[in-house]
This record gives structure tokens, C-alpha cells and sequence, in this order.
């Protein structure tokens, strides 16, 4: 297990408490300059700070106390750069040789090993210069492996690559996961990416770790709304906390809304609530309301667009001063239901989905 | 043709030249790699031999090697033997003013190192001895050799610096630019004639060299 805790002010302010498991795949997301890679850096003993601590598998790495600092021959780490940073007048086969162990015993049987596990057979004599981007990112991930690493650390590996070539290697990159028992740190600014690959994600802006958990928890539950920002939630709202008939509710416009989770909030608070888009349900037309739904809301269409199959259709809401929300339904749904802009719908937004967070 | 003085100049020229390769690199990797207060005026003193005159530089060096200045002093206790106009002198006085030529295709070429090629040895467990002769060293070999050719063809056709430093010593201190000077003023037109050409051959294929080898070497090694 890797224990990241890193605090300084100057000259970048960092506040990092992280952590990852063995086998995980940690995602440390965050806008360009948040200070992702900094802390990928610290990890592998490229940048210390001036207080902190790290340790990995119960060995100490860095504690500033301690004045413990190993330098990255000694910490025993796997990093692929956001360049790769292959060598370029070496060939692949001796690109993957020079980050061998020196007691390691039958190299070439080794390289050919992990050559084959990133799929790069046959490449041997290439030159970094003389391979695809895919090909240079797969090299790169071998010789970060070569050292039999404790952790594997990825620096946005996949930002060099076009579209199609990066939707391969992410399929790889999971196939090859399972056969790695070390943490996995990936750094990416590409929240998508993050969510299909990691098992857990940690949001970082301005230096600061904010939420550490599960992808789909993160990206649906953040715990506040700078969170919220970060990880491009839609639909943010203010609401009031309300006692409605024994049942605490949520206030929004002329709106009563049921919510399901309510810890931590009391009556009479003004609170930031968010629904994920795809958790607002569209009432089908031929089966006019019977006034049962649950937490029925109405609007006028505004806009909507289609990609790849969804249709993300944006409304605004009646008696809600102006206010929008963004549903996601399937194309063949907004069709069937006819809907265009300028079209009247009903929908019903799933009290479980509802989530509230503290300003 | 004097050969003697031929002899002088190519001693001078390849003892300069493997004296500056450690030198040089020295030098290049500690400004391509390090911030430190002062770096701008170390750069500027090791270029300042292509701007200031070599008469400048050779009075200077002069007074500076002189057995009644510190460093000329030191030299005569330790080992019995002026600096100023012998041999010994001139190969101190060429190291100086071929400096520039040989750490400035050197720090040139580690400076188009990325710094991430360095950090990704690192992180492959290769100390910093070994990332310097296994990655840096290799990368950076076109500016090395450049380097060598420029302070080789530089050492063997300075004559100011020469002239003042070491003065007219047959065997000892005549170059080829000095004895070329020499033919010129006796008339001697067919020496000077033939020892200017060598000069030219020499400088024309040594630059020759270096263009030929960084061409080669850029199609096999794109940074």
C-alpha cells in the first residue's frame, strides 16, 4: 500500500493525503496546473517538499521529520512520462535492458516476457523514433515494468495519442492491470478516462487533495460543491430544508422534492442539492401522468444534442425562475417522444439521486 | 616547410583537445544542469575569448604566468620551470582560449536533452554516473566531437595569444602560424605558400567532418 501525505506553502502549495492499495488503480484528477504531476514527482523522488511523508509497502521513502529522502534509484518505482521520455538512440530491446536489475538473472528471456505482455513482439531492434505513439507508450509501461517496481506511476500516458489508438490502449492498459499487484497512480486531467480505468479517484485543485473514493461516488456525490466544479458536475442548485408532513424535503422554487439521504443536514438550512442527468426520468407522452410520479417537475425544451446515441436535452423549468436542468435520455427515447425545442415535458427526479452537499 | 614548427602545432593542438574534453564537459554539464548565482558570469568569462582580442587575452595571460604573479610563482617552486614562453605555458594559455570553443557545442547539445530523458533513467535505477555515460554522453556525442574539431582547428591556427604567451622558439613554442608569419616576413613566398594551404586543408576538412557526422547522426538519433 502507498501513503502519500504531503504539505508545504511555498513555492507550490501542496496539501496531499492520498493512498492506494495493492492492485488499485488510483486516478489523481484535476485541471492542468493543480499540481498533479508535482505530487506524481514526489512520489518518485524527483521533487521533495517541505513536509510530509510517504511510504510504500511499510518502507519509508520520504518523511521530512526523519529527514528520510530516498532518491528515485532507491525507491524502487515504475514511471511513464507524459513524452514517454524513451531513449532515443537506443533501441526498444535496449531501452527495456538498461532498466533491468542488475541481478536479474537472464535478461533477454525477461525482455522478450515483457515485450510480449505489451504486445510489442517483433519491435526489438526499433528505434523509439521509428514507432507510433501507441507503440512508444507501450515500450514506455515495459520499461517502467522491468524494474519489478512497487508502484506504477502514470503521467498522463495517454495525452500523446489520437483518438481510436487511445480507446486500444485503454482496453490493454485494463488487461494488463490485472496481472500487476502493485498501486497504480495515473494522473489525467480527463475525468471520463478516469472513471472507466480507475478504481478509485482522487480530485486535486490548487494544490489540495479534495475527495478520495469510488469514481461514482466522486463524480455523483461529491462532498462539496468546489468538488462539484472540479469534476464538471451539471444541474447545481440552492434549495431550503423544509418539514413536510413529518418528512424532512427539499424546497426548490414551488417545488417539494422527497430526498433519501439526509445525514448531516437539518431543517431550515440552505443547501447546495445536484442530480446526475441521467437520473432524471423523462414521463413518456402516451401515458399521461396520473399525478403518482415521484417528484414530478415540468418544463419548455431550450436545447438538445445528440452524440453517440444520448441526447443530453436541457429544459427549463416551470415556476423555477428561469432555472435549467440537463437530462440524458436514449436517442430512441427523444425520439419516440418527439422531443424538440420548444416542446413541453414532464419528468421525475429519483429522490435516490438527490444529492445534497455543504457549501 | 618547417616541420618542426608542424610538429609543435599538432602537439599543441591534440594535447589542448584532450585536455578540454574533460574540462569542457565538465563545465557544459554543470551549466546545462544547475541553477546557481553567478552562472551568467562563468558562461560569460568561458566565452569571453571569442570577443576580446588575442592580444588582450595573450597580455593577460602573460602577466598571469609570469614567475612574479601567484600562479607562475606556484608553478616555478613546484616544478623548477617558468610557464611564460615555453611549451608548458602555450598549452595552459590554448586550453584558455579554446574554451569557448569547446563548452559551447557541448552545453548545446545537453541542453537539447530533455530533462525527462535524465529523470527517466532515474526512475530506471541508473545512477547519475551512469545516466551521464549511458544516456547523456551518447546523446550528446555530435556536440562533443563538434566541439573537438572547432578547439582542434582553433588551437592550431591561433596566432596572437601564441605569439605573445610563447614568443619564437624553434621546437618549443613556433607553431605553424607563427613560422608562417616568419616565411611571410623573409619572403620565403613557396613555405608560406605551402603552409597556408596545409592550414586551409586542415581547417576545411575538419569542419567537413562535422557537418558530415551531424548529418548522419541526426537521421539515426531525432531527438
Amino acid at each position: 500500500m502507498l501513503k502519500v501525505r504531503l504539505q508545504q506553502s511555498l513555492p507550490i502549495a501542496l496539501d496531499v493525503d492520498l493512498h492506494c492499495d495493492k492492485s488499485e488503480i488510483l486516478a489523481l484528477v484535476g485541471p492542468s496546473g493543480a499540481g498533479k504531476s508535482t505530487v506524481l514527482r514526489c512520489i518518485a523522488g524527483l521533487h521533495s517538499v517541505k513536509n510530509g511523508q510517504i511510504t510504500c509497502a511499510n518502507n519509508k521513502w520520504f518523511d521530512a521529520q526523519e529527514k528520510i529522502n530516498l532518491t528515485p534509484q532507491q525507491r524502487r518505482i515504475g514511471m511513464v512520462f507524459q513524452s514517454y521520455a524513451l531513449f532515443p538512440h537506443l533501441t526498444v530491446n535496449d531501452n527495456i535492458r538498461l532498466a533491468l536489475a542488475k541481478q536479474q538473472q537472464n535478461k533477454q528471456q525477461k525482455i522478450d516476457d515483457l515485450l510480449s505482455q505489451v504486445h510489442l513482439t517483433g519491435l526489438e531492434q526499433r528505434y523509439p523514433h521509428q514507432l507510433s505513439g501507441g507503440q512508444q507508450q507501450r515500450v514506455a509501461i515495459a520499461r517502467a515494468l522491468a524494474r519489478e517496481p512497487e508502484v506504477l506511476l502514470l503521467d498522463e500516458p495517454f495525452s500523446a495519442v489520437d483518438k481510436v489508438t487511445r480507446r486500444k490502449l485503454y482496453l490493454e492498459l485494463n488487461t494488463l492491470r490485472r496481472s500487476l499487484d502493485m498501486p497504480i497512480i495515473l494522473v489525467t486531467h480527463d475525468l471520463d478516462e478516469a472513471a472507466m480505468l480507475a478504481d478509485k479517484m482522487c480530485v486535486i485543485h490548487q494544490g489540495k487533495t479534495l475527495q478520495q473514493g469510488e469514481p461514482e461516488k466522486v463524480l455523483y456525490q461529491p462532498n462539496n460543491t468546489d468538488i462539484a466544479r472540479q469534476v464538471d458536475v451539471r444541474n447545481i442548485s440552492i434549495a431550503e430544508l423544509v418539514n413536510e408532513e413529518e418528512q424532512l424535503t427539499l424546497k426548490w422554487n414551488d417545488y417539494v422534492l422527497a430526498v433519501e439521504q439526509m445525514e448531516g443536514f437539518v431543517v431550515g438550512q440552505t443547501v447546495h442539492w445536484t442530480i446526475p442527468p441521467s437520473k432524471i426520468l423523462l414521463h413518456q407522452r402516451v401515458r399521461p401522468s396520473r399525478g403518482e410520479q415521484e417528484n414530478p417537475v415540468t418544463g419548455v425544451i431550450e436545447e438538445l444534442i445528440t452524440l453517440k446515441g444520448i441526447t443530453t436535452v436541457l429544459f427549463i423549468v416551470d415556476h423555477a425562475n428561469g432555472q435549467t436542468l440537463q437530462m440524458d435520455v436514449p436517442e430512441h427515447v427523444a425520439k419516440r417522444n418527439k422531443l424538440a425545442i420548444g416542446v413541453a415535458i414532464s419528468v421525475s427526479l429519483l429522490s435516490d439521486a438527490i444529492h445534497l452537499m455543504h457549501n | 616547410m618547417d616541420w618542426q614548427a608542424f610538429e609543435v602545432s599538432i602537439k599543441l593542438a591534440l594535447l589542448t583537445c584532450a585536455s578540454l574534453l574533460p574540462i569542457g564537459l565538465a563545465l557544459a554539464y554543470l551549466l546545462a544542469n544547475s541553477r546557481f548565482v553567478g552562472r551568467e558570469v562563468l558562461e560569460a568569462a568561458i566565452t569571453l575569448p571569442l570577443v576580446l582580442p588575442p592580444t588582450v587575452l595573450g597580455y593577460f595571460l602573460l602577466v598571469g604566468l609570469d614567475s612574479n604573479s601567484f600562479f607562475g610563482g606556484l608553478f616555478v617552486s613546484l616544478t623548477g620551470h617558468t610557464l611564460a614562453f615555453s611549451f608548458t605555458g602555450l598549452w595552459f594559455a590554448s586550453i584558455i582560449y579554446s574554451l569557448p570553443f569547446a563548452v559551447q557545442p557541448m552545453l548545446r547539445a545537453m541542453e537539447t536533452i530533455e530533462p525527462e530523458i535524465r529523470e527517466a533513467a532515474w526512475c530506471s535505477g541508473l545512477s547519475k554516473w551512469k545516466t551521464f555515460f549511458k544516456i547523456e554522453l551518447p546523446l550528446a556525442w555530435p556536440g562533443i566531437i563538434t566541439a573537438m574539431v572547432l578547439s582542434f582547428s582553433h588551437t592550431l591556427g591561433e596566432f596572437g595569444v601564441v605569439l605573445m604567451i610563447g614568443g619564437n622558439i624553434a621546437g618549443e613554442t613556433r607553431t605553424l602560424s607563427i613560422a608562417l608569419y616568419d616565411s611571410v616576413l623573409a619572403f620565403e613566398s613557396e613555405q608560406a605558400k605551402s603552409m597556408s594551404l596545409i592550414l586551409l586543408t586542415i581547417a576545411l576538412v575538419s569542419i567537413t567532418i562535422v557537418f558530415i557526422f551531424n548529418r548522419s547522426r541526426s537521421r539515426v538519433v531525432r531527438l
